[in-house]
């Protein structure tokens, strides 16, 4: 059935109001979202990082969660989602349990691209039928924005300052996309929270009921780290896409598929100048930065053109 | 009648482990206790056991894939030694603070650093405050015995927590011992079905596990944990009974051994204790009065009936098959001196051995130099040196 908005947000709720999620951020955006693809008659078991998901979504006594929800560490949700998904397929077996339980595991870059990723790597390549999600802000958000793996080069963080003699991070970020492509898993794909979410939608349905492990790598804009006006959220995500520095594809059994292809690419500053955590980059004499950032961009674009056949 | 064998520790368990059947075992090999997982993959591949195993890709996966499974309502185990136990420590702490009583294999081995594969307790000794009930065997008879039935502990109601059985690696984990199994559908009707009460599988009662717990409740959890450990010990001694009228081997929280008339006594746990038994024959023949006694049960501490036990003697040696780098003395024995302070018994001059660490050979001449100097404390009433190490060169 064709993707249809309305019909999509009558769905629901699964991860409820109330939560103490900041606003105008991503993560809370992109969970409801994925969670509605569930089909409404399917049990879910999700887990989470440590993370801002976690301590803002159930602070003891209370839950915003509908399905089942466990929390057990922070590098550890690769594991432990799997040891459920192991269980459920002994009781059904036996005849203990009924229905459909679906898995999901959440996990922001942190918990995910870092301390995360031995028991990520672990679990996919075991073959678990589920799917994990990456919420990737681009940091380590819930401790007060330190650099990870993921945080894009001349970044400022708390751990990657624009200083005097070092502007920011130095590192290029870690492509964990293509790492978990290349576990050889079912299903693995990029997007975003973007227009009317169907990108987002399509790509949480095909990844829950896929048979086997599948990864959803989501870009899900921070206003604290990024230092952005809370409304800008959505447009944030929108330029991260029409700059092709977070393109949305996906790869199917090992077919890379691109899903959109911006008819004139933006230029990436066009995305950074909206956030204030590349405000460096602005300055006189930094033009060099915003130049190797665009020419990493078209690189790692023209790549993964490359993988699609399209180049 | 049970079925007579010959098997070594990790056999044993390992059987143990099919004859109970649990919903999912992860583990992650490493010495001495690799072999658990072995023969259980074994068991998987050959279809006897409905089990899932999970091959994760480090201990601290098995900890934690072991906490979802039981939080989604099935009955997990893990076996694991060493540095292997180390890398679950935080697992370890959370299994038990979310109440879900999985079932831990330990082969004890000296942990790293530097790197040594063999016997010694520094392994669990170190996890001791992690919230898991800790059981220790002194041979494969009693590694399996424990284990058929540390899941009847671990689930009750009053309890909820897990247990980790221990046994020495090598000594007992590699040795082949005569030994006598529980017939299958005994041990299934002894161990029973897991029930929990409330588990994420449960899609008409959804549940959230592990939340925030901030000021206002996480000390009363914590203080419902701990009363859930002071809880075990009466579940413990309700077990061992229903195991004996089972099988006709008695457990209680620790075994006493010739130590009804004794002056002296040594404390010690797991194969070692063996060794001190052959001492004692030897010097009860010679007409000294030594005796021994071995903790079964070190989590829950059983604080008064050690303390009740240990009174009547002149002088006791703690021997710590692990150092607590404290300057004061190993784990055992401050806990036990700290019995003995807090009941208001002072009679018993108690003094530390630290032994065989990193595997170093405990022989019964090694026994024979701890009740020597008992023995002449018992007579002159003086202690000279209250924390010592035994075998080691200096």
């Amino acid at each position: 059935m064709a993707y249809n908005l309305k019909e999509v947000a009558k769905k629901p709720e699964r991860l409820t109001g109330g939560h103490r999620m900041c606003a105008g951020c991503g993560a809370p955006i992109v969970v409801r979202q994925i969670l509605k693809a569930l089909k409404p008659e399917d049990h879910a078991v999700i887990s989470s990082a440590t993370g801002c998901l976690e301590v803002s979504t159930f602070i003891y006594p209370y839950t915003a969660w509908k399905d089942s929800f466990i929390h057990s560490a922070f590098e550890n949700t690769g594991a432990t989602i799997s040891g459920a998904e192991a269980a459920y397929n002994v009781l059904k077996k036996k005849g203990k349990i009924q229905g459909e339980t679906k898995f999901i595991a959440f996990g922001g870059d942190g918990g995910t691209y870092d301390i995360g990723f031995q028991a990520l790597s672990g679990a996919m390549e075991r073959g678990h039928d589920m799917v994990y999600v990456c919420y990737d802000n681009g940091a380590y958000m819930n401790t007060g924005i330190q650099r990870s793996s993921a945080t894009p080069k001349y970044a400022d963080t708390t751990t990657s300052p624009a200083g005097k003699k070092i502007p920011g991070k130095m590192q290029p970020r870690k492509d964990l996309t293509e790492i978990m492509s290349n576990h050889h898993i079912p299903y693995v794909a990029q997007t975003a929270p973007i227009g009317n979410m169907k990108d987002l939608y399509e790509k949480a349905e095909k990844a829950i009921y896929t048979p086997g492990p599948a990864f959803l790598n989501v870009l899900a804009p921070c206003p604290r780290g990024w230092r952005y006006n809370t409304p800008d959220l959505m447009e944030l995500s929108k330029m991260a896409v029409e700059t092709c520095f977070w393109p949305l594809y996906e790869v199917i059994d090992g077919k890379y598929i691109i899903n959109y292809k911006p008819k004139e690419k933006v230029p990436v500053k066009e995305f950074l100048k909206l956030q204030g955590r590349f405000k460096h980059l602005f300055k006189a004499g930094n033009e060099y930065m915003l130049e190797e950032i665009q020419k990493e961009v078209d690189s790692r674009w023209e790549r993964l053109l490359q993988l699609a056949g399209e180049a | 009648m049970g079925i007579r064998e010959r098997l070594s520790g990790n056999e044993a368990t390992a059987i143990a482990m099919k004859q109970i059947n649990p919903d999912v075992v992860a583990a992650f090999p490493i010495t001495p206790s690799t072999e658990i997982p072995q023969y259980f993959s074994s068991f998987v591949a050959d279809g006897v056991v409905d089990t899932e195993f999970i091959a994760v890709e480090s201990e601290h996966s098995a900890m934690s894939a072991c906490i979802g499974a039981q939080a989604a309502g099935g009955r997990a185990m893990t076996a694991t030694s060493a540095n292997g136990l180390a890398y679950m420590w935080e697992a370890l702490y959370i299994a038990a603070s979310s109440r879900l009583p999985i079932v831990l294999a330990a082969v004890n081995r000296a942990l790293s650093g530097p790197i040594n594969i063999h016997n010694d307790h520094s392994d669990t000794m170190g996890a001791r405050d992690s919230g898991w009930i800790q059981i220790y065997s002194e041979n494969n008879q009693e590694a399996y015995d424990n284990m058929l039935m540390a899941h009847r502990i671990g689930e009750h109601p009053d309890v909820m927590l897990p247990v980790m059985v221990c046994q020495d690696g090598f000594i007992t984990s590699h040795a082949i011992e005569n030994i006598e199994l529980v017939e299958d559908e005994k041990v299934k009707a002894f161990v029973g079905e897991y029930k929990p009460a409330q588990y994420l599988l449960d899609r008409e009662n959804p549940i959230s596990v592990g939340p925030l717990d901030l000021q206002m409740h996480y000390f009363e959890h914590k203080r419902q944990q701990a009363q859930a450990m002071a809880n075990a010990k009466k579940v413990i001694l309700e077990v061992a009974e229903e195991f004996y009228k089972l099988t006709g081997r008695k457990y209680g929280l620790f075994e006493e051994y010739k130590t009804d008339d004794a002056d002296v006594a040594i404390v010690v746990m797991n194969s070692t204790a063996g060794t001190v038994k052959y001492v004692v024959d030897q010097y009860r023949a010679k007409g000294l009065k030594v005796g021994l006694i071995k903790p079964r049960v070190f989590r829950p501490f059983p604080v008064d009936e050690l303390a009740e036990a240990l009174s009547k003697f002149k002088a006791v040696a703690v021997l710590d098959k692990a150092d607590s780098f404290n300057a004061a003395g190993g784990p055992l024995f401050t806990e036990i001196t700290s019995a003995l302070f807090t009941k208001g018994i002072f009679g018993p001059k108690v003094i530390n051995y630290i032994f065989g660490l990193g595997g170093r050979d405990v022989k019964a001449d090694d026994i024979q130099v701890a009740y020597d100097k008992l023995l002449e404390i018992a007579s002159t009433g003086k202690v000279d040196s209250v924390y010592n190490y035994l075998g080691v060169r200096e």
